[in-house]
């Protein structure tokens, strides 16, 4: 049985170790060709893999409709961007009060205020899953959502630290190219790591029954918390990136329509897919560039338009009534990439089975 | 030693209605117990409350010397108490390999970072549970099966799949929901052969609810018999089958 698995294992592994070279030489190609306003879309759409992902990890994967990702999103923006500012920024940002003494002075590089930003995030999530959690469906959403806002109020309003509506401006560009994407490519890896593990096991049972998750000796309420807290961890670590790739931030950037954004992106890519969210994150962020054309002066033959605002938005409206009327597993449903899969459809040739020794 | 589960007075009210009241059941081990009732009857909401789906309202459930009233039902499986279910709970998107592999998760005792950097330590751990999966799936006839989705099988074999995964929980007591619903006399009859057999096998101390009578009768040696939440017999299939209350309860009396 293990045998004739080698050959095309090797194979597989070929074509990865193949992909990923050539990825990193697109990488350092588009870094070279492209004009900076380019790789700003560019670098967004890592940032929106990596908010995809984690958003996928509980809906997706764990069963739990949660829509408190724009709250964690905006605790680690907040969080990295204060921990990484020089105290002469601070100074200038805080015109109404003066930023609390304890953080005056704090001045750190971009990777630890990165990774503290992840886990303080990940630390509001524990908190907020273990009073939650006891909810389920609807209820669930509610409460996350309502979270969300909580938290978009208090950074309004804690002048002192976050100074308020006025929103922090001057942040240091640091999320280049290579940190955006290195972090999305790292959290994709976990993520694949996690998902196939026992653990990834244990969060699809959930999702696929509950009372037979619980009786299987599985701890769901324990398990929930966890997935809870990983994906608040991840999506602080996107919020943190993202603050640094903006240069500025306030308290409006994080209202409830942004978790809207990236559930747009999961329910297209996939609910429950890895491939499928990265797919349609940058699918979705290209788009959004790519029709900006629509919001401008449009002829259509037969009539002009001044130029209509948001009306890119309608089509993303359209796309996702299309997708959940015809397609509602979206791109992907639950499946994921894979060479065979590849081979199954003939892109490519398939694995040279020997009479006698093929699988199935 | 005692028995291994022991009831004292359990009673489960729902608002105004007692679906269990006072069931005093005793299970000494290596017994295979039988729990039969019309529809109703409180037969399921009795396993929901050992098992900690539905705490008690009031009562005590001794399992193994140990008082579990009230815990939740992921640490009374880690007890060693297994389940099916009557209306199968299969984890739908999820192959029938890894639908064993989940049960096994609790006793597999790895930590989040050895599973998702797969030291070592992990993968030793992860081969053994396939291994067991797979014996277990050959245990119960689905070993060809181990890569289709769970609920694509049929019927049938969708309750032996219940029956693998609650095995791969290790347990020492199994409750099982109405196994035979659904089977055809000949599978009733090697289901019975099986139920014995993985008794023997798993060294298991087995409870089963069952509307047909051929197979209660044919493995319990001693059976309780539930009307409206209350214990109204309890003793041997002879002694239940004659039983003029049991009758009733079945059968209805002008």
């Amino acid at each position: 049985m293990d045998n004739p698995r080698k050959n095309p294992m090797s194979r597989n592994a070929a074509l990865t170790l193949a992909a990923s070279i050539a990825g990193l030489g697109l990488l350092f190609v588009f870094e070279a060709t492209f004009d900076p306003f380019t790789m700003q879309i560019f670098k967004l759409c890592a940032i929106n893999v990596i908010l995809a992902l984690s958003l996928n990890l509980i809906n997706g994967f764990t069963g739990l409709f949660s829509l408190g990702h724009a709250g964690f999103m905006a605790v680690g923006a907040y969080t990295c961007a204060i921990l990484a500012m020089t105290p002469a920024q601070k100074t200038a940002n805080f015109i109404l009060q003066p930023i609390v003494p304890w953080l005056a002075d704090v001045h750190l590089p971009f990777l630890p205020a990165l990774l503290i930003a992840g886990l303080f995030a990940g630390f509001i999530g524990w908190l907020l899953g273990v009073v939650a959690l006891r909810l389920r469906d609807d209820y669930l959403a509610i409460a996350t959502l309502g979270f969300s806002e909580i938290i978009r109020v208090v950074l309004t309003n804690a002048q002192p630290i976050t100074n308020g509506s006025l929103g922090l401006k001057g942040l240091p560009r640091y999320t280049t190219m290579w940190w955006a994407w290195g972090a999305a490519i790292a959290v994709t890896v976990f993520l694949v790591l996690l998902i196939r593990s026992s653990y990834g096991r244990a969060f699809k049972s959930i999702r696929d029954n509950e009372i037979a998750a619980e009786a299987m000796g599985i701890d769901v309420f324990g398990m929930k918390v966890l997935s809870f807290t990983i994906s608040s961890f991840l999506a602080g670590i996107a919020g943190g990136l993202l603050a640094h790739y903006l240069t500025t931030i306030d308290p409006k950037q994080f209202i409830f329509l942004k978790t809207f954004d990236i559930l747009l992106i999961v329910v297209l890519g996939g609910v429950g897919s890895i491939t499928g969210s990265i797919v349609a994150a940058i699918a979705v962020t290209l788009s959004m560039e790519v029709l900006r054309f629509l919001d401008g002066p449009l002829n259509l033959g037969f009539m002009v338009t001044q130029g209509i605002p948001g009306l890119r938005m309608v089509f993303f409206s359209a796309l996702l009534m299309i997708v959940v009327i015809f397609r509602q597993q979206g791109l992907m449903g639950t499946s994921e990439f894979s060479w065979d899969a590849l081979a199954r459809i003939g892109l490519l040739p398939r694995r040279g089975a020997k009479p006698g020794t093929g699988i199935e | 030693m005692g028995a291994l589960l022991q009831t004292l007075d359990v009673t489960k009210r729902f608002g105004g209605l007692s679906a269990v009241t006072a069931l005093n059941m005793s299970v000494e081990s290596g017994e295979i117990v039988g729990l039969i009732g019309p529809n109703g009857a409180g037969k399921t909401t009795s396993f929901n409350l050992i098992t900690g789906v539905y705490k008690p309202t009031g009562g005590q459930i001794l399992f193994d010397g140990r008082d579990i009233t009230g815990l939740k039902p992921h640490a009374i499986t880690r007890l060693g108490v297994a389940r099916t279910f009557q209306n199968i709970r299969l984890f739908k998107d999820m192959s029938v390999l890894e639908n064993v592999l989940v049960a096994q998760h609790m006793r597999m005792g790895a930590n989040l970072f050895e599973a998702t950097l797969r030291l070592p330590s992990y993968l030793r751990k992860e081969k053994r549970i396939h291994e067991r999966a797979r014996a277990l799936l050959a245990e119960v006839g689905l070993a060809e099966h181990e890569r289709a989705r769970a609920t694509s099988l049929p019927y049938g074999k969708q309750r032996r799949l219940e029956i693998a995964r609650a095995l791969a929980t290790e347990p020492k007591l199994l409750f099982l929901d109405e196994p035979a619903a659904g089977m055809n006399p000949q599978e009733s009859v090697d289901l019975m052969e099986f139920i014995l057999k993985i008794r023997d096998q798993f060294r298991l101390t087995i409870v089963l609810i069952e509307h047909h009578m051929q197979v209660v009768m044919g493995v319990c040696k001693r059976m309780y018999v539930l009307d409206y939440g209350v214990t109204i017999a309890h003793g041997s299939p002879d002694e239940i089958r004659n039983d003029p209350k049991v009758i009733e309860a079945y059968l209805g009396v002008e």
